[in-house]
């Protein structure tokens, strides 16, 4: 079976004949889940241990053995639906360790040098003084050694290349204020800088942590969601052997072997078998496209009724998937060019800090000559007009609104993308899989007669298309005794109850002498004997909250354009049923870029909504972009948001936060360089002491943390979100992002 | 003051324990799963879990 052939290429090889696999359990989500997971996957042979991570939505599992454990069955028998995770790779994000690491051990650094501090300003006499002093630079040494390499590292790379950030002046200011804090213990001095110095790191660190937690986040939980491609694909040889290879190794020419259920893993052309295929999430078409010996097929696309036989015509990295990323790359460069806006803010602020201390030490040079007296006020000028504050400004915002969203079921990828989308005046939906659901729903139920109805169900319960599905989860339950079913692909179901035969598909197939109906243009009929006994209306059904979300945006003065590509008249359908004036439909993936291409052109900043592969490329060319969480994955990983829950409210209201969030950022940057303008005069003045840096620094970054986090709840649907999450509080929130 | 010579490395090295603390459990992932950790404490079937 393929299955456990995948599970081994997912794998890790540990050595040893042992194998780590990770799946994705998106249904996981109670203490009961937990055992009832691990318990099943441990009961399989070949399992050693299984782990089941309920924040990530992961289980770890470490098997031995030449052939893979069914875990996806296993997991299946105990009740949970799981995929094979994507990352195989280590998920752990070095660079954020090292940041909290830091940050610890400039915790522990201010915090102690911050107590001995207090006893000094307190009056403690000379000898204890000087004691602590020692103390003191005996701390903060390692400390900055440790801590403030961060600082350290970023400011040479800029000076390296020419150029100076945020970076430099902190890296000087924390440097000098620590060298002159020991040349005046040396000389037994009154006043010493370390608290400042080393405080000042822990400050900026945790800025510098929040931020790069918001660069990204909910990185591992998005990748963890279904795969689309498949890893590896069964090869049909010369001589009848089959043989399961890693899709990259297919070479055009090679005949493949393509089960029901499974997705097309290279373009090629179908040599044996009558299938339908489903091409939503590649193309954006509702209804399956039909194929028989000779039809081509596009990587991706879904196998819905019988196994085919395909012979590839592409290789991977030539194939509609690897064409879909070019595309992506290619559209990403309006996107790169957006400067985050504390960026903007450093680069326009730290030339003003490098001048003012700068012009502080001349002046006092000029003005008295005492070297040390002009070094220590540019220091205190350093210091205090150091962006503490301006560093917590954006991110501690950003943090506090990926919470608010996280709540509501909406993932950010990263903070720039909360920005970008505060800014969005237009917005683009795509339609298959983003405003309806792409998949059909009976309409006409009331209209059909209820043994008609149930017969059917009962046809419809044997086959996987995606309309039977949708006749059979409508039609009561029947008691018919069905014999002889026989699917015929492209057309529709046919079975015997007794003496008679049931045909459920289409009416010129199953009505005797029916007109040729346009391929897909009706729904499908059932008929006894060539006789009709019901017609099916099928439509595709709406996301919930569209008609809300739309009212929504449209209220809050966002003009909304349908760029689809399915056929026109399903796109005009869903159009005038949302009341959208501005549609258009068949675009391929390149046209919707050039759409979004042109609206760009405009000046305008488009928001783009949208799920299916052929809306990848757009999602990574528009300003900003949202997916929905079973959308495929090349598309979750170009957009900036992902919504968990079905309902597209998601939209509106993450727009609406980061509006928000917006403001408070600008709130935040007033209040801190207004802070910072006040207490510059003081210290150019040389009336600061290190108490007053300390408590500057402290109290404009509290100052500016509280308003941060004045950022209001998201109101939830009356309903209660598919994925329960309790809220739990920040910080060990933050902190399992250090493993995760 | 005597007391002083004391009390000052003690508080360091208390303070050094937890920091140690600290990094210890980053290393060991005892953050990897904050929300499963919650549930766990509801589970009382250890026995079979080997």
């Amino acid at each position: 079976m393929s299955q456990s052939d995948e599970i081994r290429l997912a794998s890790r090889d540990l050595g040893g004949g042992r194998f780590q696999t990770e799946l994705s359990v998106p249904g996981a989500r109670c203490a009961g889940c937990i055992s009832k997971i691990e318990k099943g996957l441990a009961a399989e042979t070949g399992v050693e241990s299984a782990r089941m991570n309920l924040t990530a939505r992961r289980a770890t599992v470490i098997w031995r053995g030449d052939t893979a454990p069914d875990l996806i069955g296993a997991l299946d028998r105990v009740g949970f639906q799981a995929h094979l995770a994507g990352a195989v790779e280590d998920t752990r994000d070095p660079e954020l360790g090292r940041l909290v690491r830091a940050l610890a051990v400039s915790g522990f650094g201010a915090m102690n040098i911050m107590l001995l501090s207090v006893s000094v300003w307190s009056g403690a006499d000379a000898e204890t003084r000087q004691i602590f002093h020692w103390i003191s630079a005996a701390i903060a040494f390692p400390c900055l050694i440790y801590a403030g390499r961060i600082f350290y590292q970023s400011a040479w790379s800029a000076l390296r290349r020419g150029r100076t950030n945020m970076d430099v002046p902190i890296s000087i200011g924390v440097t000098l204020a620590f060298a002159l804090s020991l040349y005046d213990t040396v000389l037994n001095e009154r006043h010493a800088y370390f608290d400042a110095s080393i405080s000042l790191l822990f400050f900026l660190l945790i800025g510098r942590t929040l931020d790069h937690i918001m660069r990204n986040r909910a990185r591992t939980a998005i990748s963890g969601l279904a795969r689309l491609a498949p890893r590896g694909a069964t090869v049909l040889h010369e001589d009848g052997r089959r043989e399961h290879i890693p899709v990259e190794q297919i070479a055009v020419g090679t005949r493949l072997l393509l089960a029901t259920g499974d997705r097309v893993p290279v373009d090629a052309v179908v040599e044996d078998g009558r299938s339908e295929l489903d091409c939503a999430i590649a193309t954006g078409e509702s209804a399956p496209r039909p194929v028989e010996p000779g039809s081509p097929v596009q990587a991706g696309t879904l196998n819905l009724m019988a196994p085919l036989t395909l012979r590839a015509t592409a290789r991977a990295d030539a194939s509609f998937l690897a064409e879909i990323l070019r595309l992506m790359q290619a559209a990403e460069g309006g996107r790169a060019a957006y400067r985050r806006v504390a960026d903007r803010a450093a680069s326009l602020y730290a030339p003003v800090v490098h001048a003012a201390a700068l012009l502080t030490f001349l002046g006092w040079m000029v003005v008295g000559g005492d070297w040390h007296r002009a070094i220590t006020v540019a220091i205190a000028v350093l210091i205090i007009t150091c962006p503490c504050a301006l560093g917590l400004a954006v991110p501690m915002v950003q943090v506090t609104a990926a919470r608010r969203l996280f709540e509501a079921g909406i993932m950010v990828k990263d903070g720039a993308g909360l920005e970008r989308l505060a800014q969005v005046d237009t917005v683009v939906f795509d339609k298959t899989g983003t405003l309806t659901l792409g998949q059909p729903r009976l309409t006409n139920a009331a209209e059909i007669s209820a043994s008609a109805f149930a017969l059917a169900g009962a046809l419809a319960g044997r086959s996987r298309h995606p309309a039977s599905r949708a006749i059979a989860a409508a039609a009561p339950p029947s008691s018919a005794a069905l014999s002889d079913v026989i699917e015929h692909p492209g057309l529709g179901i046919e079975a015997r109850v007794g003496k008679d035969i049931y045909r459920l598909g289409r009416s010129e197939w199953a009505v005797t002498g029916a007109p040729n109906a346009r391929t897909g243009a009706s729904g499908p009929v059932l008929s006894r004997n060539g006789r009709q006994l019901a017609a099916f209306a099928l439509q595709d059904a709406l996301r919930p909250g569209a008609v809300e979300a739309i009212e929504a945006l449209r209220a809050s003065g966002l003009p909304i354009i349908l760029l689809s590509g399915d056929e026109p008249e399903v796109v005009e359908a869903v159009a005038r049923r949302l009341g959208l004036a501005e549609f258009a439909s068949r675009l391929l993936p390149a046209d919707k870029v050039a759409r979004l291409e042109a609206l760009a052109a405009e000046g305008r900043r488009v928001l783009m909504v949208g799920d299916g592969l052929n809306d990848a490329p757009a999602l990574s060319a528009a300003h900003a972009s949202m997916a929905p969480a079973d959308a495929a994955d090349v598309g979750r990983a170009a957009a900036d948001f992902v919504f968990l829950h079905p309902g597209l409210e998601a939209v509106p209201r993450a727009v609406t936060v980061a509006r928000e969030a917006r403001r408070l950022v600008h709130q935040n940057f007033a209040l801190s360089i207004g802070y910072n303008v006040l207490a510059l005069p003081i210290a150019v003045i040389g009336l600061v002491t290190p108490l007053i840096a300390a408590l500057a620094m402290s109290t404009s970054s509290i100052i500016v943390v509280a308003n941060a986090l004045r950022l209001k709840r998201v109101d939830r649907p009356e309903a209660r979100p598919v994925v329960e999450r309790r809220p739990s509080p920040p910080v060990p929130a933050s902190m399992a992002e250090v493993a995760g | 003051m005597s007391s002083l010579i004391f009390l000052i490395p003690l508080a360091l090295v208390l303070g050094g324990c937890a920091l140690w603390a600290f990094l210890w459990s980053l290393r060991s992932g005892q953050y990897d799963d904050m929300d499963g950790a919650a549930h766990r404490i509801l589970l009382d079937e250890d026995e079979d879990e080997d």
